[in-house]
């Protein structure tokens, strides 16, 4: 591929993008991420007052902090050409394996799993960055092997790639990431043209595993899989329960909050997360917060910034001026589109606890970095198509 | 698969890739739509529903409990008040899931309670089956020190709170135990009547007693605490709450004073048997009482079987059985009085026909005698009473026609109120017996007994003995019927409801069950002989009553019953020209009449009229061991 483009460019005028030298800047894209993280910071400022005593911007201070350096890092990357990760994309993948490798060694025990490797300061959880790192190695491996090896070859190499790492991950255990990792490899998959009876043919390989999984393993006492807790955790949301031990009686409690917010919220009187009827309230159920404290109005204008975030996202992965960025777009937007369905569902009780973040509101320094990352990502894709359409007249699928 | 090569082909977005982006793009508009939807759905559509839900998850009704109003006596003195005590309560709910977190907590119960684990179980099990899901109280009578450490230790207990509650206290010791009653947690099977309509589960109420009979007045009404809890049913804060009312009092027309001599001078013999002593104008009932008697208060306290069996047996005479109106006893010669006035009323003898006693009365093959085998020679109806001659009154019971059901005596008996319930403000008051031709036939027909009726049943009948079964409570009724001129009086021993304040909010003042028609001539005949017996040498309780400053009509009597030594009975009538009280005491085992039972009424009389008697002879049977 070419050469990353110098970025001296001289425009008629200047935009906020041009003073940080980023003249082809997202700006909608931007807005949407600093409007949810800045909702973010907002709302735990709202509920969180009293969880660490002393301390009621613990958690808002720590959150600011991150969506800071993130938005640093965004904007760094953004400047970068994105092309050239593909000529260090096996130091990428081995950079992931190793980083996910690493929490398995010395990573930091919380209820039973590793997920965090203990940084001064941070405690850093391996397995986000490892989402974005999955992205572009594999757009990239799956652009050079394109004319090697026969289709099916293809198809499972490219699939082994990405299945090794999610693999790894369930070994944390952390099924949530592991299965978002699944997800962005079947995402890159597909746009990159995989064949249908191939889909086919995985979709009915995944259907088997995971029958075998939840149903015949648990009935017939052969060796699952999964632990129980995430059994029940993927399973209780068809069946719900009063037991509070339960993952179940998360769920209950998360719907009651977001329903009993109504049009308006409940503000201050928002007895379900006050009273912490709701747990992880900070961080997988935040949405459930958002919905009791700000009512359909709060929650509806998250889901609104969501939206326009995605279709920022997609929009770009049509402008993308290579299949690579395409690529890489797509199996961002895919994670993200992933992650959103999965817990603001959970929140509502329309799927199951898997513990996957909700990007840019739950607290949590990997999930924010990582995802204002990704956003960099997509900036530098955005950037790069509009240098390139001077020279070209693109269409844009999606405008 | 990779159909294009994207570095070399300007027309990279081919139409595979564009159907593969627009699926893409439907699959996220699926995914928000469905998302708003839901979130509309819940939000907006069921919203409502969900935040009442979240407002019963916070808060917790607390139901306070009613202290139950006090008992008095006819003067104000408190007889049962309440006792406040912290007690340990457990709601079952809360506790965390049976396994090994569960059996933690209950060992730390345990250590605080002092209940071994098993007992623990035990009462949450038993407190589920009378009042399931309900909060159980494990122990009560709780220290300060460990009160103090389960409030500070709470995130230890989830579950646990300590509780205000109330105990029955009583006053007087065991004074009167037989008339209160136990109080009781409210049972599944109470709480479907109409009588109980407002109860919850775990609400006290009287279940037998005056606390039984008054409840609707003493229970009182129960308020409620709204609390705002945590998730860990930790309290966060005081929501409004509804005080509860305490229950108002009621005012007995016992005199304590009166009831505390009379069960010491029944209980001076250490035998099974009953007194009462009622106001024989209105009903009202100034003290009554049963030997034996227990502490009321070890109701307050689970009870175990031992202690019930205790209280129940007929080894221990049966201490919980109230005899005043559960006896079942044949009466002996205080049932002359009916029989006397049923051969008046029919006149089978005039008042004044001289009957010769010798001795005996032949009926066929038999020959009955007096007691003691006295010969009272020629004697009118009144001399009988006075001596109470036995074959006086067999004769009385061989004329009395007994046919069918319709025996003269069984009548009289049946319009005294004999054979039914005196309509007592009491529950579990038993019925007694009038033997009738029909009666014992019909058994007899059935096979449940050797003979059909004879006229040695009527004459048995005639002097109290035979079948007849009878409590003291309804002799003292029909003693006050011949005394009041025919009322057949309801007795009753509320006096009437106070508030709080004591102000006057209900009385009692239940009319007669009926009027019997009396001739002046009968009455007087019997009220004559009754005196004399009293209060002549020669009569049958002189030896008690002698001396008494104003005029006691009574009537001794022997009851045979079985193998038992006999019975003692007394019923007095004073003063017997101005009759205001009927005393009518009953002693098992206690032999004559004068014996027994008739210093105890002596005894309570003395302390009704304040007038101490001192006895004509010391001993008060007489030399020749002369039986009524």
């Amino acid at each position: 591929m070419e050469a990353a483009r110098p970025m001296t460019l001289t425009r008629g005028r200047t935009g906020i993008g041009e003073r940080f030298g980023l003249p082809y800047f997202d700006g909608i894209l931007l807005a949407a991420a600093i409007g949810l993280i800045a909702f973010s910071v907002f709302t735990l400022a709202m509920a969180t007052s009293d969880d660490v005593p002393g301390e009621p911007l613990y958690f808002v201070i720590r959150q600011s902090l991150y969506a800071i350096i993130g938005v640093i890092l965004m904007l760094a990357v953004a400047k970068i050409d994105y092309s050239r990760f593909r000529e260090i994309r096996v130091g990428l993948y081995s950079l992931m394996i190793a980083a996910i490798s690493l929490v398995l060694v010395f990573g930091a025990a919380a209820r039973g799993s590793r997920r965090w490797i203990e940084l001064p300061y941070f405690r850093f959880q391996p397995s986000e960055l490892a989402k974005l790192l999955l992205i572009v190695a594999l757009a990239a491996f799956v652009i050079e092997r394109t004319r090697r090896g026969t289709p099916i070859q293809q198809t499972l190499r490219i699939l082994a790639l990405g299945l090794a790492p999610a693999a790894l991950i369930f070994l944390q255990p952390d099924l949530g990431t592991g299965i978002v990792l699944v997800v962005i490899t079947l995402a890159v998959l597909f746009l990159a043209g995989l064949r249908w009876s191939h889909f086919a043919a995985i979709g009915g390989v995944a259907a088997l595993a995971v029958t075998f999984t939840l149903v015949i393993a648990p009935a017939t006492g052969l060796p699952s899989p999964l632990r129980n807790y995430q059994e029940d955790r993927l399973t209780a949301f068809l069946n719900p329960s009063n037991d509070p031990g339960d993952a179940s009686y998360q769920v209950n409690q998360s719907v009651i909050a977001i329903g009993s917010g109504e049009r308006t919220g409940r503000g201050d009187s928002s007895t379900q997360t006050e009273l912490q009827f709701l747990p992880e309230r900070h961080t997988d159920f935040i949405f459930a917060v958002i919905g009791e404290r700000f009512g359909f109005l709060g929650a509806a204008f998250v889901l609104s910034l969501y939206a326009l975030l995605i279709w920022r996202m997609l929009r770009i992965l049509t402008l993308s001026k290579n299949l690579y960025g395409t690529l890489i777009a797509g199996g961002i937007a895919a994670m993200l589109m992933f992650q959103i369905l999965v817990n603001v569902g959970m929140t509502l009780g329309i799927m199951p606890v898997t513990g996957i973040t909700l990007p840019l509101m739950s607290y949590g320094g990997s999930s924010v970095l990582v995802t204002f990352l990704a956003i960099g990502l997509l900036q530098s894709i955005h950037s790069q198509a509009r240098l390139d359409s001077r020279s070209r007249a693109p269409t844009p699928l999606l405008r | 698969m990779y159909r294009h090569s994207p570095e070399s082909e300007p027309e990279r977005r081919t139409s595979p890739l564009a159907l593969r982006v627009s699926i893409l793009s439907g699959i996220a508009i699926a995914i928000f739509s469905v998302l708003f939807l839901r979130l509309w759905y819940v939000q907006i559509l069921e919203g409502d529903k969900y935040l009442t839900e979240a407002n019963d998850n916070r808060v917790r009704e607390i139901r306070v409990q009613a202290p139950r109003g006090d008992i008095l006596d006819r003067d104000g003195k408190v007889l049962v008040a309440n006792r406040t005590e912290l007690a340990v309560q457990v709601r079952p709910e809360d506790l965390p899931a049976p396994g090994p977190e569960r059996r933690e907590e209950l060992n730390r119960i345990s250590t605080v309670t002092g209940m071994s684990r098993r007992q623990i179980n035990t009462e949450l099990e038993e407190g589920n089956r009378a009042a399931p899901g309900g909060p159980v109280i494990l122990k009560k009578g709780l220290g300060v020190d460990k009160v103090f450490y389960l409030r500070e230790n709470q995130s230890r207990f989830p579950g646990v709170s300590v509780e205000r509650v109330f105990t029955r206290e009583y006053r007087q010791g065991t004074a009167a135990a037989h008339l209160f009653g136990n109080v009781g947690e409210v049972t599944a099977e109470q709480l479907k009547e109409p009588r109980y309509s407002g109860l919850r589960q775990g609400d006290t109420v009287g279940q037998s007693g005056i606390e039984y009979e008054y409840d609707r007045y003493l229970r009182g009404k129960a308020g409620t605490d709204r609390v705002q809890v945590d998730a860990l049913g930790r309290p966060t804060g005081q929501l409004r709450s509804k005080p509860a009312q305490a229950g108002d009092s009621i005012r007995l027309t016992i005199d304590s004073d009166l009831q505390s001599y009379a069960e010491d001078a029944l209980g001076s013999f250490g035998l099974p048997g009953a007194f009462i002593a009622m106001n024989a104008q209105d009903g009202s009932i100034l003290a009554m009482g049963s030997a034996p008697t227990f502490d009321p208060s070890i109701f307050t306290r689970p009870i175990t079987q031992s202690q019930y069996r205790a209280l129940t047996s007929r080894k221990t005479d049966a201490p919980l059985a109230n005899r005043a109106i559960q006896g079942l006893y044949p009466t002996g010669s205080v049932f002359k009085m009916i029989t006397g006035t049923a051969a008046l009323e029919h006149n089978l003898i005039e008042p004044d026909t001289i009957f010769n006693d010798t001795g005996v009365l032949k009926i066929d093959i038999q020959t009955l005698r007096n007691a003691g085998d006295a010969v009272y020679g020629p004697i009118d109806m009144s001399d009988a009473f006075k001596v109470s001659s036995d074959v006086y009154f067999y004769q009385l019971g061989l004329k009395a026609k007994a046919s069918r059901g319709h025996g003269q005596i069984q009548d009289w008996a049946r319009r005294y109120g004999l054979g039914e319930r005196t309509g007592i403000d009491l529950p579990s008051e038993v019925e007694g017996l009038i033997p009738t031709p029909a009666w014992r036939n019909r058994l007899y027909r059935e096979g449940l007994t050797d003979r059909p009726w004879t006229a040695g049943d009527n004459i048995n009948l005639a002097v109290g003995q035979g079948d007849l079964q009878a409590n003291p409570l309804q002799m003292a009724i029909a003693y006050a019927a011949l005394a009041n001129g025919g009322k057949v009086l309801r007795p009753h021993l509320a006096e009437r409801v106070e508030s709080v304040t004591g102000a006057v909010l209900e009385e009692f003042r239940p009319a007669p069950r009926r009027q019997i028609q009396i001739s002046e001539e009968t009455r007087s005949t019997i009220m004559n002989g009754l005196t004399r017996a009293a209060m002549e040498d020669g009569g049958t309780s002189y030896a008690v009553f002698g001396n008494f400053p104003f005029p006691v009509a009574g009537k001794t009597g022997t009851a045979e019953r079985g193998i038992q030594p006999d019975q003692s009975w007394y019923v007095a009538i004073a003063p017997a020209d101005n009759p205001q009280i009927v005393v009518a005491v009953t002693i098992e085992r206690g032999g004559f009449g004068a014996d027994t039972a008739a210093p105890v009424a002596a005894r309570i009389l003395e302390q009704h009229f304040k007038a101490p008697i001192t006895p004509v002879v010391a001993n008060p049977t007489r030399p020749g061991g002369v039986r009524e």
